[in-house]
């Protein structure tokens, strides 16, 4: 798939930003007015920065508020909803504790559980798709979760938490790179089944449809930099947790220590999640032949 | 709404012979012409007459070879379009509804002033049936050229889909898969049309026949195969040494 930078920002730079409105909603930390108002600040601004960012792949984005019509059966238009629900809730929240100095614990759950919903729907816009078996997996959506609980932790200085976290990350991230991996072959599309030619005997494609490339090839058929893959896996499970988890540890929650950990962390999650569209092989590159095991 | 109807009255959809189909490609450039100048947004083509010519089409003939072993290779041309499956993801996934399946006869269509050009549908299709128009940024795909088939104001020999007029071999047939004794129902029937990629659970309704099984030819070599044999390039004798010697000076 291609990695477009405009989703790999939203999908990053949201589960940050939902991850620390949910730490902020229940109550951690313990914050009131213009500290508050910071914390609230930097979460608003990574989620809706990263919401705002995926409009710029629609090709008609003038039409983006259609987007939340169909929530009983796109997981894309509930992510929608479920954000603005969310972000309006908490936002009721924030301002009732930073302006009002009053703490409304109910609507901060109810607001916290809603970006957590948030989040697993964005992450089922990729676990649904049977074409890209890669993303077709349990893991996926458990992934999308752990990033985002982890870097709401990290943001919000929770160093204990955060540390275990940042390894829990590390950990799913690897199972899903080695679950991944198999996945095309397991699904059990190949030449044969999407040409219906396979008991004839070998198929291959003789003469591409097109002599030069289309939407699909350069949407669906990414190659560029896979074969980078497995040095930018080792820069993203070192980035991700273990340089992060490290510098927590030797670190009393200062603030040096969590902006180098951030920084670090964030580094790796644009790595992994670069490798997650690039690695990505959509069923229909059988039909140009792309799939050579 | 973008969920999909419980069933359609009428499925109607194409037989492709891949038997017969020579990859010609006239279907491509018919589709295109009726689809750039009707129903919806043209089908751009981008740097048209540059190095780097890029477009949108609806259908593609793709070639393929097939070899088993201890048999010649055989060559079949491959025509895909939308399949218009009755289980089909790329209309559940739209966030707009601007995807849906036509209850009246299972066409799979596009509302293009609600698509907002997320390309989601397109990530859904297996097939690679949708493509996203470079100029207009809504998805594009096969209409089963619906403003053809209803279509009273053009003669009744027009009224089925431009890929399936134009064919010269033969190798398109267009029908209702709902009603058992349709054209293409007989010809899925007695042929064993296949789905493609059924594993997937899309249930598409075009269906594809088989090529038949090819004579072997393979002990049968024309007579004048003798004849064909390369000729030695040095011929020994005076001539081989006059040849020599003149290439020499």
């Amino acid at each position: 798939m291609h990695p477009a930078p405009s989703v790999i920002l939203f999908t990053t730079l949201s589960g940050l930003g939902f991850g620390m409105l949910f730490f902020l909603g229940i109550g951690i930390p313990d914050v009131s007015g213009w500290t508050a108002f910071g914390y609230f600040f930097i979460g608003y601004a990574l989620a809706v920065g990263g919401l705002l960012s995926s409009t710029f792949h629609l090709g008609n984005p003038q039409r983006a508020m259609k987007a939340f019509k169909q929530w009983r059966s796109s997981w894309l238009s509930r992510e929608g909803v479920l954000a603005v629900l969310s972000l309006t809730i908490l936002g009721i929240y924030a301002a009732a504790l930073i302006f009002l100095d009053m703490k409304l614990p109910i609507v901060g759950i109810i607001g916290s559980v809603l970006t957590v919903a948030t989040v697993y729907c964005t992450a089922m816009i990729y676990g649904q798709m049977k074409t890209i078996p890669r993303w077709n997996q349990l893991l996926t959506p458990a992934l999308y979760l752990v990033y985002m609980f982890a870097g709401g932790a990290l943001l919000t200085r929770q160093v204990p938490l955060a540390a275990l976290l940042l390894s829990l990350a590390t950990l799913v991230q690897m199972l899903h790179w080695v679950i991944g991996d198999k996945a095309f072959v397991n699904a059990g599309s190949n030449i044969g089944t999407a040409t219906g030619l396979g008991n004839l005997g070998q198929v291959r494609l003789l003469e591409s449809p097109h002599s030069g490339t289309n939407y699909l090839l350069k949407e669906f058929a990414f190659e560029v930099g896979r074969k980078h893959a497995a040095k930018l896996r080792i820069i993203s499970v070192l980035c991700i947790g273990l340089l992060p988890v490290m510098i927590l540890s030797f670190s009393t929650g200062g603030y040096l220590a969590i902006l180098s950990a951030l920084v670090l962390h964030m580094i790796g999650l644009f790595a992994s999640r670069w490798l997650f569209f690039a690695q990505a092989e959509h069923v229909v590159g059988l039909y140009y032949d792309k799939h050579r095991p | 709404m973008t969920t999909l109807p419980a069933s359609t009255a009428k499925k109607l959809g194409l037989v492709i012979d891949l038997d017969i189909c020579v990859g010609c490609h006239a279907c491509v450039i018919s589709c295109k012409e009726w689809n750039t100048s009707n129903y919806g947004a043209p089908l751009s083509d981008m740097d048209a007459y540059g190095e780097n010519p890029v477009g949108t089409f609806l259908n593609r003939v793709h070639s393929f070879e097939v070899k088993s072993e201890g048999c010649n290779a055989q060559t079949v041309h491959f025509p895909k379009s939308c399949l218009h499956c009755e289980d089909a993801p790329c209309v559940t996934v739209c966030p707009t509804g601007a995807s849906y399946k036509r209850v009246e006869d299972g066409i799979v269509l596009v509302n293009e002033s609600d698509c907002i050009g997320c390309g989601l549908c397109a990530w859904a299709c297996p097939y690679g049936a949708r493509e996203m128009d470079a100029a207009e940024g809504v998805m594009k795909k096969c209409t089963l050229c619906v403003d053809r088939i209803y279509n009273e104001n053009i003669p009744e020999i027009d009224r089925e889909p431009s890929c399936v007029r134009t064919c010269p071999a033969k190798a398109r047939h267009f029908g209702d898969f709902a009603d058992p004794d349709s054209n293409v129902s007989v010809m899925t029937r007695e042929r064993d049309g296949m789905e493609l990629m059924p594993e997937l659970g899309t249930k598409p309704v075009n269906r594809y026949l088989p090529p038949r099984p090819k004579a072997d030819i393979s002990g049968d070599i024309d007579i004048l195969a003798p004849l064909l044999a390369p000729v030695p390039e040095n011929k020994g004798g005076f001539m081989g040494w006059l040849d020599k010697a003149l290439e020499a000076i």
